[in-house]
Formats: structure tokens, C-alpha cells, sequence
């Protein structure tokens, strides 16, 4: 059981950078206006920024992490871990967080590798980050988590075009020995591989001519074999059972009742999903924010996002956050932690 | 043991789109015009919170009518 605490690590400050371009689901023409409304109705998504050609999640990482070091005065040299979470890396190789390293100017004494990946990314990649911080060899890390997931869909494909958006975020980390202890709960099941799948251009498929046609799988659902395929009752079943359920073992394992956090900031999937999960929580509505209108599913970057954009003032005074995130994998985890204020910068437009 | 009649209310009241009367016992509810695949997703939701119910994709898919889903809620009540 992959229920555990690591210790002495702060969270010193969240920044985000997304793509300027943004669209609205009211303006997706590819459906009918009733349905258009129904959409924005049920998932809660009104605007997606969407990269421009060729942008990617380093080009974006580089702007947040920047802005975020400089901010907190620090010494680059003295940056020790870069973890990148991300599904949509530059290159096949090498790893998009090495490419940061030298981006974000950092030494060559900085350790950096890519996780790969999605929904449940940031709270894999935190956990990742603060056990290899907690006894003190590391001092400083930077986690970069976001994806460029608009370059998988199919804009004539309903059931993924219109929910996801693009963003990066980097969240500062210390090692701080006064920092309360965080708990984490990750789980994964690989057999729901199909539910959340791009299946063409890896080693399974590599991609040849047919992966490009593009081919009706059911009205409004054209899409080719290199675009996202979402199977929303089968995710949309998985994340109602398995978050809450999660979310409980975690706080009856770290005896932190739910209801002693200040907020629950669960990846930002659809609002019927998230608002479903909440009400089995029996958390109260006022304390989940939402980033969804103005951003979609932004995958790893989502919660981070959301806490930039929602809770900055508060995050200022000492909190206690219930984080979620569960999704492609399927894989899905939260983490409870305790903050004494960090920064939250504006979420800055590329 | 709620009744398949107030199922069709909760349905009916989670799903604007759907005038009131449209649903009965019988109705095939997936191929009525106004039916969407979000409204898929609501029933999930609406099983979930107000039943303690988790559907899956499949139970979706197999049902036809207002009945077979009240049928498969009534089985995995506690």
C-alpha cells in the first residue's frame, strides 16, 4: 500500500504560464448551440487556452519557473532536484526536464527527470520531490508539472476537443525542518489502459499513414488512432469510486479528519465528476475551488493552477489542503499538507 | 425502496433538457431525440450521490429502458 509521509519539506511558491490563444466552448461550432450550452453546463468549461503551433511544455515551464525564481531571490545554483511531470515531452528523448535544466539555468549539480504522467501527475510528482528532499541532502527543487494536451485531440471528436486546456505550472519546494509532515495515498490500475489512450506514435504502434485518417467512431466522435481516445462513463465511474475512497483511506491512515482541511483541490476533470466526488465527501462547496471555466482540464497542472487562481490570498496564511488528482493510467493519489504561506503568483499569458 | 417513479423524478429534475412526462417505466431512454451523452454522465452522478450506487460504463450500456436502470440501482443498494 503506497500510503506514506514524508517530512520537513515547505512549499515556498506556485506559478502557472499558459498560451495566450484562448477559446470558448460556446464558439465550437463543430455541435449544435443546445448542445454547446449543455456542455458548458455539465463539465463547467466556458474558455481553454490553447498553445500556438510548435509551443510546448518546456517553452511554458521556463516562463513559470523563471518568474518563480526570481521572485523568491533564489540562488539558482543552489536548485538541487527539477522534476517535470508531463505526458508531452519535446523530444522521444532526451527527458524535457533536462532540457529545462539548461533552460532554467540551473547547475549541472541539479538532478532532473521527467514522470510520465497526467491527471494524477502533481501529487506523484510532489511526493517524488519531497522524499528525496525530506532528510536534507536536497534543499531546493523545483517541480514543473503540464501538458500541451490539445495537440492529441480531434477538434471533430466531442468528447475530448471542447474539455481540455493547455498549462504548465512550478511549485518551489525547501527543506524547511519546522514543515508539518505530508501524507500521500497513490494507487493505479493498468488494466483501465483503454479508457484514456493515445495509441499510435510509441514502440506499442509507431505511427505510419493510418494513424492520421481520421474515422467515425460514432456521430460526433471522428477522431484518428494519434488523437486522445476518452471513454467519459468509464473514466467518469472510475473517478466517482475511486477519488473519495482514496481521499478517506488517506485521512483514516494520517488521522486528519476531512473535514480539518482547509480546502480540497481535486484535479480539475469536469465539474459534474468533481462536484459528485465532493458531495460523497460531504465537503463543503465554499472550500473546493474550481479553475474549470477559465482553463478546462488542464492535466498535472490543473490543482496547482487552481490554487494560483483561487486561493492565492488565503494561501498566504497557514492552511491545510486536501489535494487530488485521478485519471489517465489509470492512475490516481492525494496528498495532505499542511502550509505556513507561500507565494502565489498571476498566472502569466506566453 | 425507492420506486421507479421517483427515479423518473430525480431524472427528470437532474435533466432540464427532458419535458416532464417523456420518461416513463418503458422508455427507451438512450434513443429519445433529446437524449445526449452527457445525459449518460448525470445518471451516473445522480446514482452515485443519491443512491450510493456506482454505475459503470457497461451498466449504462445495457440498459434500455427507465426499468433496467432502476433494477440494476434496487440490486447494489446495501
Amino acid at each position: 500500500m503506497a500510503v506514506f509521509t514524508t517530512n520537513h519539506v515547505r512549499i515556498s511558491g506556485i506559478s502557472a504560464a499558459v498560451p495566450s490563444r484562448t477559446e470558448s466552448n460556446l464558439d465550437y461550432d463543430y455541435i449544435s448551440e443546445a448542445e454547446r450550452k449543455l456542455l458548458v453546463k455539465t463539465t463547467g468549461i466556458l474558455n481553454r487556452h490553447i498553445a500556438a503551433e510548435g509551443q510546448t511544455v518546456t517553452d511554458l515551464g521556463e516562463i513559470a519557473g523563471n518568474k518563480l525564481i526570481d521572485h523568491l531571490g533564489w540562488n539558482r545554483n543552489e536548485v538541487d532536484l527539477l522534476v517535470l511531470v508531463t505526458q508531452s515531452r519535446d523530444y522521444f528523448l532526451p527527458s524535457s526536464a533536462v532540457l529545462l535544466q539548461e533552460r532554467l539555468k540551473l547547475s549541472h549539480n541539479c538532478a532532473a527527470f521527467d514522470i510520465g504522467l497526467g491527471c494524477s501527475g502533481y501529487v506523484y510528482a510532489m511526493s517524488t520531490a519531497m522524499a528525496m528532499m525530506q532528510n536534507g541532502g536536497l534543499r531546493k527543487a523545483i517541480v514543473i508539472a503540464g501538458d500541451i494536451s490539445s495537440y492529441g485531440t480531434s477538434r471533430t471528436d466531442k468528447s475530448t476537443y471542447p474539455l481540455f486546456g493547455d498549462a504548465v505550472t512550478a511549485t518551489a519546494l525547501e527543506y524547511d525542518t519546522a514543515a508539518l509532515p505530508v501524507h500521500f495515498n497513490l494507487q493505479s490500475d493498468g488494466s483501465g489502459a483503454e479508457a484514456i489512450i493515445i495509441h499510435d506514435g510509441s514502440l506499442r504502434h509507431p505511427p505510419t499513414p493510418e494513424s492520421y485518417i481520421l474515422h467515425e467512431h460514432e456521430p460526433g466522435i471522428v477522431r484518428a488512432r494519434r488523437h486522445l481516445w476518452l471513454n467519459g462513463l468509464d473514466v467518469f465511474s472510475f473517478s466517482v469510486r475511486e477519488a473519495p475512497a482514496n481521499i478517506m483511506q488517506l485521512c483514516a491512515q494520517s488521522s486528519v479528519p476531512l473535514e480539518k482541511h482547509d480546502w480540497l483541490v481535486m484535479h480539475q476533470a469536469n465539474m459534474l465528476m468533481n462536484e459528485t466526488i465532493r458531495k460523497k465527501l460531504k465537503f463543503l462547496p465554499e472550500k473546493t475551488p474550481y479553475s474549470l471555466n477559465d482553463f478546462g482540464n488542464t492535466s498535472s497542472a490543473s490543482i496547482p493552477l487552481t490554487i494560483v487562481t483561487k486561493c492565492s490570498e488565503a494561501a498566504t496564511a497557514p492552511q491545510r489542503w486536501m489535494l487530488a488528482g485521478f485519471g489517465v493510467g489509470l492512475s490516481w493519489g492525494s496528498m495532505s499538507i499542511s502550509t505556513h504561506g507561500f507565494v502565489c503568483m498571476p498566472v502569466i499569458e506566453v | 425502496m425507492p420506486s421507479v417513479q421517483e427515479l423518473i423524478t430525480k431524472i427528470e429534475h437532474e435533466i432540464e433538457e427532458l419535458p416532464q412526462g417523456v420518461l416513463q417505466p418503458d422508455t427507451s431512454f438512450r434513443q429519445l431525440p433529446e437524449w445526449s451523452s452527457m445525459h449518460a454522465l448525470i445518471i451516473i452522478a445522480l446514482a452515485e450521490t443519491e443512491y450510493n450506487v456506482t454505475l459503470s460504463g457497461n451498466d449504462l450500456r445495457s440498459c434500455n429502458t427507465v426499468n433496467d436502470l432502476h433494477q440494476i440501482i434496487e440490486s447494489r443498494k446495501g
